[in-house]
């Protein structure tokens, strides 16, 4: 009956996707099992936070620009898509977007005879991933806003001096001056993102088949078990070592973005805690 | 609540909106705002105190209290906050009651056996036979001192930041003129360190707002609670039947969170102005030649 650790593993190292042991443990609950089921759920907490910030990367550029904007027909729907996505929990923005999602018509929409399915988007893969998407794009557009007014003036006069103008002055000197400023913060924009990939399972979106991420399964254990002392420390250490992973490769970019720079004048990452959304 | 509400069947349009929206399930869901409310209310001035006392601990010079104090700022650096409400929450009960049974127990067993917690009836939290008040009560204190504890971090960490941001002059200049340790503090780096902290502290009020719907997951019945309840489809059993309205409740707690977020943004720009005068930054600067 009982399993050796490598068999838990195999069994559930990848049970959070559906592939292995279909039944959770139900008794004698191993650290083993903790582990390596907790680690299996840490899959789509990465999944969510990767993919998330990697589309949200581009929309906050274009929304970053956008606030920056003249033109109010540009600028305005830019000032309301931060402060609503900043401005609202996103644990709200979660069961909104799913309760909205739920109303798309269940069999479909029919668009000029192209047949679309919607039921995939009340899945959490889907409609989760959006709303981590819009949200850490608004988060980061801000950052990147404030960046681009704090270039020096300076920079961008002797641009000009250089004869860069319009668009190869933007991509050869604001863009990565915007870049370097806000990447401190922007970094702590990412751990916060992947904090907050945890509360996608908690806020209206169903685990299916009891697939869910490393919260969840730590939640599974502390209801079996009413020992909160073991599983929540199982994720925290696991987040722990994701924050480390998060900061030294934004800090490897960091570095890159600073190359230029005397080393004494570098901006160096500081960890700031906040930002529950 | 009205007389022509009796029979909500036989009524419509606006008459059937009024009694909808007074009706005794809505009445409690205003009442959860104010919970919202109170739990601001308690929450922020006990986190304060906790961050003021995690902070002046991790610059005391005596090294295990130092070491504590740092290790409760860091310690929600790495780990996603929401861990730690569910954790608290759990923990705290169980500490609470492990505490009492050694008290009001005779058997003084592990409590932590197999698949359960268990303690001698007596030691239960509220007592299973206390009113549903209790109850409610007891969770929603357990949320307040879990939320105390998670945002004194926060708080302890924007603090000591704040000590250390006063210019170095300020406090040498206290020494120089005699005073000691103690008075250096009270007088020169607590009035001094507010405005270097402000920003942080309007930064984690905004959080904090925002981390309010989270009482739901503690097991509070707050505005996520009802709104999922009353937003839910009701069939004609009951007395005000209607299809699935959940998503314009949560759009209502959405304009309640944008509404509050925007005040307090307001109201923290109106603070830093306040607090900006007299003080030796570019803000106070501004001020004095704005004004002279």
């Amino acid at each position: 009956m009982s399993m050796t650790c490598w068999e838990t593993i195999q069994a559930y190292g990848l049970r959070s996707i559906g592939i292995g042991e279909n039944l959770l443990p139900r008794s004698d609950f191993t650290l083993c099992q903790q582990f390596t089921l907790i680690g299996s759920g840490m899959l789509w907490n990465l999944y969510f936070g990767i993919l998330a910030l990697l589309a949200g990367f581009f929309l906050a550029n274009a929304v970053a620009l956008a606030k920056s904007a003249r033109n109010p027909w540009i600028r305005k729907p830019a000032e309301w898509f931060v402060f609503i996505f900043r401005g609202s929990p996103l644990f709200i923005q979660f069961f909104l977007a799913y309760e909205a999602l739920v109303l798309l018509p269940k069999g479909g929409i029919d668009i000029l005879g192209i047949y679309l399915n919607t039921a995939w988007t009340t899945r959490a893969w889907a409609g989760a991933l959006l709303v981590l998407f819009l949200n850490t794009a608004a988060y980061s557009a801000e950052i990147f806003h404030g960046a681009l007014k704090s270039i020096p003036k300076g920079d961008l006069e002797a641009a000009e001096a250089y004869g860069l103008t319009g668009w190869k002055k933007f991509i050869r000197i604001e863009w990565p001056t915007m870049l370097r400023l806000g990447w401190p913060a922007y970094t702590n924009e990412a751990i916060f993102l992947f904090h907050a990939t945890t509360l996608v399972f908690f806020s209206g979106f169903p685990a299916f088949g009891q697939k869910g991420d490393a919260l969840y399964y730590a939640k599974y254990f502390a209801d079996k078990t009413f020992n909160p002392f073991i599983p929540y420390p199982i994720v925290a250490f696991y987040f722990i070592l994701l924050t480390l992973a998060v900061t030294t490769f934004y800090g490897q970019i960091n570095k890159r973005l600073n190359r230029h720079l005397p080393s004494n004048s570098r901006s160096r990452i500081r960890l700031r805690p906040n930002l529950i959304r | 609540m009205f007389e022509f509400c009796a029979d909500p069947k036989a009524i419509e349009g606006l008459t059937w909106a009024v009694c909808y929206l007074t009706s005794a399930k809505h009445i409690q869901f205003y009442w959860s705002f104010v919970t919202v409310l109170l739990l601001l209310a308690i929450t922020a001035p006990a986190a304060l105190a906790m961050g003021f006392v995690g902070a002046t601990a991790a610059r005391s010079h005596v090294a295990p209290v130092s070491w504590l104090g740092k290790i409760y700022i860091w310690m929600v650096r790495g780990v996603p906050d929401i861990i730690f409400f569910l954790f608290f929450v759990i923990a705290l009960d169980q500490i609470i009651e492990y505490g009492k049974s050694l008290i009001v127990c005779e058997n003084h067993a592990w409590p932590w056996q197999g698949l359960e917690f268990r303690v001698c009836p007596e030691a239960k939290v509220p007592l299973a036979r206390s009113s549903a008040f209790w109850h409610q009560a007891y969770g929603f204190m357990l949320a307040v001192v879990t939320f105390a504890i998670v945002f004194g971090a926060f708080v302890a960490n924007v603090i000591y930041g704040a000590m250390q941001a006063v210019p170095r002059a300020q406090p040498e200049t206290a020494e120089a003129y005699g005073m000691s340790r103690a008075q250096t503090f009270r007088r020169i780096l607590i009035p001094q360190m507010w405005i270097y902290a402000l920003p942080g502290l309007g930064n984690l009020w905004m959080i904090l707002i925002k981390a309010t719907p989270l009482l739901f997951l503690l097991g509070v019945r707050d505005i996520v609670y009802y709104a999922r309840e009353l937003g839910g489809s009701k069939t004609q059993a009951y007395e005000y039947p209607h299809g699935d309205w959940r998503l314009w409740y949560f759009l209502a707690l959405m304009v309640f969170y944008l509404a509050f977020t925007r005040v307090s943004e307001i109201g923290i720009a109106r603070i830093t102005r306040k607090l900006s005068h007299g003080q030796a930054t570019a803000g106070g600067e501004a001020l004095r030649r704005a004004g002279a």
